[in-house]
């Protein structure tokens, strides 16, 4: 099957989407860009091949057994990948344990270790069974983390083996696992993840026959932050600015404006009917207003950055932030706080912040034009979207807001769409 | 505008070692000058009456210049820090602080020279209201005697007689008797003609210089290699023998590039193959002059057209120094410089520079600390996209404080820009 792949390399996350020759998209991967960059690439590659597999599984799968059957076996693929990465880490901590801690701890902090892993292996078993689990982070380095931290509070100190001990470890090894190419593919997977839902023979069938499928990748474009650092020739590199201009175009052929906030940059781009970039404007020096700011703030309070945008939306009234200094605006939040206003409406502030840096690139890049497409990962967070609509309808009107749950691949998207298209000379 | 090319670029032209030669003599002169009692004469380039501090024998010393050699030589950043804390803001034009700085270091030229104390301040006002504070700092420094003539902004577009008029007044009822009296020579008008010749000369051949990027290739680089070829004659040049010489010279070169189809030389070598002719407005950074050019050479981009080597005049609209009206024409050239001409002047400029030299788009570098250029290029931008069909390319950086100057960033938008030419290029061609 011939195809087309787009790689995102983002500040925070990397994209990859991958494109059939018809220009529908086969597979979509993300990964967290960790400081090795090369290997991002190959995960978010990775990803997105996995995803086009089960892609190819679908229509077999549902034909034959229904929806259900097939969710349950991504689920359990995931986990199994999550186990393995769990397992990796494990190994890694252990061997640590050995080189570097004193003897008479050795013992000890090697059983809490165990015992935290195998705690942590539970929860995630349960996590993925549940038909409706919480909301949680994409990246196993934050997932594991977090219950981590958690488990080594509550276990180090009783068992002799101090907190910063264990946090230090998982440190070290987290990286490790991050920079280090694990077998996490499909084929790796897909076998124990069959066991799990009970091997159905018509499942397996419709498996063979997608592992069996040969991708012939046709050309592949490189974008984001990061492309220069892609082992990609200069002619198969695009600005992320073009990519996002395509991406939103090819996601909603009406956009006029595309808004990218991203973790260190704010685009506000013009395209025209064609998705050909007219007018763009970005952020200058300062990262102020970007996603990097969102998370910073998720720090300040000790919350999750997925957890902002709902905690915002629930506020009562708007607090005026003033600083468009990010770490100015710290300082701001902790002193509201301290003067008794409520978390939610500071940050339904914060966010509104950002919002008003992204107005100004929007206006100085031409306006909003209708229609008007937000992408990049602040996307996501529903207070930021909340934010925009109310200062889009203040400054501009009426405008058709539109923004996919696949927004943060646009770029990627766009890169694809670059490949196809000089591939198949259109 | 660049003084002295001659060691930081590749391929060394007889003009190249000319200018470098030529400045060379210059500072030591100025040097020798509390021995040898030549006078020495601060002024800005904009607005400079170089051919008038000659005819009196006087030396003229620019701050803006050293400033600018001081970012190129990479000793900027301690001297702006230097007139921070003598309690200069960070928001201050850094022009400024790099020369206040240099002045708290000891004074020591961009040529390693100790540079003289003036012996008169003399401001021609044309368009930037900082250069005004900077004379009164100076003048606060040195106590010395000061002459601040008032050029009218050309707020209609052009020089009216009566401001012409008032400007001739300055010149002879305040400039002209502050010359004779640290010269102790009396203003010979004949001298004063000859120097206006000269000047004129030598402006004849930058304007054929510059005409030549109407080529393809272009054989010159009309920003990066511009601020070069306008260093003689907006600094102590304009209006001697070592100048006409240097241009002269100069167009040779130039012109033999154009019979041979060669382009300019970089930093990387002649960009003998332009894939973009682009039009350029604001000053350039000179912390990382040569990473900046490097951003455009690289890609193939070569700069046709400038506003910002028009700062000194604006010669290739038509202006010449006219020997026959010797005071008059030396207010038409105050009044004249690019810096003193209102908005649709300015977007009038960049409209015919991208039709006159075939440009496919234009770049304006806006500049932090610099509100003169700054202020209201967003709406030049829009204006000048609007008039052309050409699009336009903002990017930030700053003069000579290196901490602006984001290289990622500005690569980012440059990038997206030559690619956005590139896309709507195919879209137009399928």
């Amino acid at each position: 099957m011939r195809c087309y792949v787009g790689i995102d390399l983002g500040s925070t996350t990397t994209k990859a989407v991958i494109l059939g020759d018809d220009g529908g998209i086969l597979g979509r991967g993300i990964t967290n860009s960790r400081s090795n960059y090369d290997l991002a690439a190959k995960v978010a590659r990775e990803e997105a091949f996995i995803t086009a597999r089960f892609g190819l599984l679908r229509q077999e799968v549902e034909a034959a057994a229904g929806t259900e059957l097939l969710e349950r076996l991504l689920k359990a693929f995931r986990m199994s990948q999550t186990l393995a990465q769990l397992e990796r880490t494990h190994e890694l901590i252990a061997a640590e344990v050995e080189h570097t801690v004193a003897e008479r701890l050795r013992k000890s902090t090697l059983a809490v270790v165990e015992d935290m892993i195998r705690v942590i292996a539970d929860e995630e078993v349960i996590w993925f069974e549940d038909p409706d689990p919480p909301a949680r982070s994409d990246f196993f380095r934050d997932t594991a983390g977090s219950a981590y931290m958690r488990l080594a509070e509550e276990r180090g100190d009783p068992a002799g083996v101090s907190f910063d001990l264990l946090v230090g470890l998982y440190d070290k090894c987290i990286i490790k696992v991050e920079n280090e190419p694990l077998e996490l593919g499909f084929s790796d997977h897909i076998d124990a993840a069959l066991a799990r839902i009970g091997d159905p023979l018509v499942v397996r069938e419709a498996v063979e026959k997608a592992a069996g499928t040969e991708f012939d990748e046709v050309s592949c474009v490189g974008t984001g932050y990061g492309r220069a650092r892609l082992p990609f020739p200069k002619e198969q590199i695009r600005s992320e600015i073009l990519c996002h201009g395509l991406g939103a175009h090819a996601m909603f052929p009406d956009t006029r404006t595309v808004l990218d906030i991203g973790g260190q940059d704010t685009k506000a781009i013009q395209v025209d009917g064609h998705g050909i970039v007219t007018s763009f404007q970005m952020n200058d020096r300062c990262a102020a207003g970007c996603g990097r700011y969102l998370g910073y703030i998720a720090d300040e309070m000790n919350i999750g950055l997925h957890e902002l945008g709902p905690l915002a939306q629930k506020s009562t009234r708007t607090v005026k932030i003033n600083s468009t200094c990010t770490v100015f605006a710290g300082a701001e939040l902790r002193e509201r706080l301290s003067l008794g206003e409520k978390r939610e409406n500071i940050l339904a502030g914060l966010h509104r912040a950002i919002i008003l840096r992204a107005m100004s690139l929007l206006a100085r890049s031409g306006g909003i034009d209708d229609e008007f497409t937000f992408t990049g990962g602040v996307a996501r967070n529903p207070a930021a979207v909340k934010a925009l609509r109310d200062l889009t309808e203040e400054n501009y009107g009426d405008r058709t807001l539109n923004i996919s749950a696949d927004s943060i691949y646009t770029g990627a998207l766009g890169g694809a769409l670059f490949a196809r298209r000089e591939a198949q000379g259109s | 505008m660049a003084t002295d090319s001659a060691d930081s670029v590749v391929q060394k032209d007889r003009s190249m070692v000319l200018q470098k030669n030529m400045i060379a003599e210059h500072f030591k002169r100025l040097e020798r000058a509390p021995e040898s009692g030549e006078p020495v004469v601060y002024t800005f380039v904009p607005g400079n009456l170089t051919e008038l501090i000659r005819s009196f024998d006087a030396l003229p010393l620019l701050p803006e210049i050293n400033a600018l050699q001081s970012g190129m030589r990479g000793k900027s950043k301690d001297y702006i820090a230097e007139a921070e804390r003598a309690g200069h803001s960070e928001d201050v034009c850094t022009y400024v602080k790099c020369d206040i700085g240099m002045l708290k270091s000891g004074n020591i030229g961009p040529t390693g020279t100790k540079l003289p104390k003036p012996d008169l301040l003399l401001l021609s006002y044309t368009g930037c209201y900082t250069f005004m504070k900077w004379f009164e700092l100076l003048r606060e420094e040195y106590d010395c005697p000061t002459v601040f003539l008032q050029i009218p902004y050309q707020g209609d577009g052009e020089l009216e007689p009566e401001h012409r008029k008032y400007i001739v007044d300055q010149i002879e009822a305040d400039l002209i008797p502050a010359m004779e009296k640290i010269s102790g020579k009396k203003y010979d008008e004949d001298k004063l003609k000859h120097h206006l010749g000269l000047a004129a000369e030598a402006e004849d051949d930058l304007v054929a210089v510059l005409h030549s990027a109407k080529n393809r290739p272009s054989p010159i680089d009309s920003y990066f290699g511009g601020v070069y070829y306008v260093g003689p004659i907006f600094s102590a040049f304009r209006g001697t023998e070592e100048g006409v010489e240097y241009y002269r010279e100069l167009r040779k070169e130039v012109e033999a590039r154009v019979a041979a189809g060669l382009g300019p030389v970089t930093p990387d070598g002649s960009l003998d193959e332009q894939d973009y002719r682009l039009v350029v407005e604001g000053p350039p950074n000179w912390t990382s002059f040569r990473e900046f050019w490097r951003m455009f050479s690289e890609e193939k981009a070569v700069v046709v057209a400038s506003t910002y080597t028009k700062v000194g005049g604006t010669y290739d609209l038509g202006f010449r120094h006219d020997p026959s009206d010797p005071l008059g024409t030396m207010a038409d050239y105050c009044g004249g410089c690019y810096t003193n001409l209102n908005m649709p002047s300015r977007i009038d400029m960049l409209v015919n520079y991208i039709k006159d030299y075939s440009a496919d788009g234009f770049v304006i570098n806006s500049v932090k600390s610099c509100n003169s250029f700054s202020a209201g290029q967003l709406m030049m931008l829009r204006e000048v996209e609007k008039r052309t069909g050409v699009p336009g390319a903002f990017i930030e950086s700053d003069l000579v404080d290196p901490r602006y100057f984001s290289a990622a960033n500005i690569k980012n938008r440059l990038e997206s820009y030559l690619q956005m030419i590139d896309a709507r290029r195919q879209r137009t061609a399928s």
